[in-house]
């Protein structure tokens, strides 16, 4: 085996530009924090790009695309299986979507990573509480797993503001279904910080005066220029400015 | 972020407060699994002597084994997991807190517990202490090695048995180490080389395999 200098010469220049793109890339990605500022003063935007997701063999949506703007809350609309919660993860990064992506200012989520996620607060499905901690300890959890950790005074605030006053020192495992589900949108007091609400079925298991909290404190949000997404069956009238999107039209059989 | 590493460990160990016989249960495997072998083997004195760093170690193994189906399995049922995955901060974090509360609750009461399984196998004294200190060492590869099994298996049917087919492999250089270190300690040589082994494949595997669970997290997540 050997190569000639002429062959070594002309590897030279092609290996430089090699490493001039990776560093240009490099010194892109340690710039971006100025360039997103400069975005973020027109307000927070979150858009997807021809979304498409797919489950197993079931087409649920393709070609998505939709921008939800600062201090607007959109409504997934959509018969059961219809991939409202396949929507809300692939917007939380928690799911890859089978083609497109979403935007968060402009930027992919995926390459966002914990910059998006930091200004993100989701409840899904599952409450995220643990059975043997007490709701206080749950909601202080939270917070500081979320990165804003709450001091106890702010923690029971938020317990009572939700209606649980008086259940702060009770494991989740004596409270009911929907008690529990206060516990975890007591998270979404302390989230005041984060600019993009995921909400997935948040009114199921709430009583009337629960309800009227969360709409409440949904309300808040958009008036902060937030931005909430979410899915409910229930008739609850949302305050703001409520955009619609309706799944079932959009479902598309391969 | 100190505060997002500090505030998983805490919890961990407030819920390992709050189930102990999760955690006993795993230490009183370790305890009946030692204690089972000279009833198989036979009261010979210096066959004990000999197994004891092999059987000590084996069982040491066999008792993490156990206890990692529980180390991210109940946070992915309830959606603390979907949480810690979109909390803000870096994944590798949380999830080496998490291993620290595991090896706290798993891989330090094992160690203290050979003290006493080396008496009873009427070890000298020199190599209790070298057991003791190559479980120091060596349990935290358990700890994080094993949850990068816990993280690939988690929700998947069978889990635990195919948990033990995938990390006990893994476990391999950890056992030969660790109970040839109390080996040559016996044989009277100094066992510093393998003690040193055993530190460096805990120190690897806490640089390297919390990149690893948390890849394997967000795929089982999806």
């Amino acid at each position: 085996m050997s190569l000639s200098a002429p062959a070594l010469a002309g590897a030279v220049p092609v290996i430089w530009q090699a490493a001039r793109a990776g560093a240009g890339r490099y010194t892109a990605r340690l710039l971006r924090p100025p360039f997103r500022l400069a975005a973020t003063s027109f307000g927070p935007m979150l858009e997807t790009i021809d979304l498409e997701c797919q489950r197993g063999e079931r087409l649920l949506f393709a070609a998505l695309a939709f921008t939800v703007e600062a201090g607007h809350c959109l409504h997934v609309a959509g018969e059961n299986g219809a991939g409202k919660t396949s929507l809300l993860r692939i917007l939380c990064g928690l799911l890859a979507p089978t083609h497109g992506e979403v935007r968060w200012d402009g930027a992919d989520i995926r390459r966002l990573r914990e910059d998006y996620w930091q200004t993100l607060a989701y409840v899904g499905h599952l409450n995220g509480v643990k059975d043997d901690l007490t709701a206080l300890e749950n909601v202080r959890f939270a917070a500081a797993l979320a990165g804003h950790p709450a001091g106890e005074d702010v923690a029971r605030h938020a317990l009572s503001a939700i209606g649980l006053g008086g259940f702060e020192t009770s494991q989740a495992r004596f409270l009911s279904q929907g008690q529990r589900r206060r516990i975890a949108l007591a998270r979404l007091f302390l989230a005041r910080a984060a600019k993009l609400w995921i909400l997935d079925e948040p009114f199921t298991a709430l009583d009337v005066r629960g309800v009227a909290a969360l709409s409440t404190l949904i309300g808040e949000q958009l008036e902060r220029g937030g931005i909430v997404v979410l899915t409910t069956h229930q008739e609850v009238p949302l305050p703001g400015r409520v955009k619609r999107l309706d799944l079932h039209a959009k479902a598309v059989h391969a | 972020m100190t505060g997002t590493f500090a505030s998983v460990v805490r919890r961990d160990l407030l819920l390992a407060a709050r189930q102990r016989s999760d955690v006993a249960n795993t230490l009183l495997f370790f305890l009946v699994v030692v204690t089972m072998v000279p009833l198989g083997v036979g009261p010979e004195i210096n066959t004990l002597r000999t197994i004891a760093p092999g059987v000590v170690w084996v069982a040491a193994l066999l008792a993490a084994i156990l206890s990692l189906n529980r180390l991210f399995a109940a946070d992915f049922a309830d959606g603390t997991l979907e949480q810690m995955v979109l909390s803000g901060e870096p994944l590798p974090v949380v999830v080496l807190a998490k291993a620290l509360a595991h090896w706290l609750t798993t891989g330090l009461p094992i160690t203290v517990m050979a003290v006493l399984l080396g008496v009873m196998f009427d070890l000298p004294r020199d190599a209790i202490g070298v057991l003791v200190v190559s479980l120091m060492l060596g349990t935290p590869a358990l700890s994080l090695i094993g949850a990068v099994g816990a993280a690939l298996t988690l929700g998947l049917r069978g889990g635990g048995v195919l948990i033990t087919l995938l990390v006990l492999p893994l476990y391999v250089p950890v056992l030969i180490f660790g109970a040839g270190a109390v080996e040559a300690v016996a044989g009277g040589l100094v066992p510093r080389g393998q003690l040193l082994l055993l530190g460096a494949l805990s120190i690897g595997a806490t640089v390297l395999a919390p990149w690893a669970i948390a890849a394997a997290l967000r795929i089982s997540l999806e």
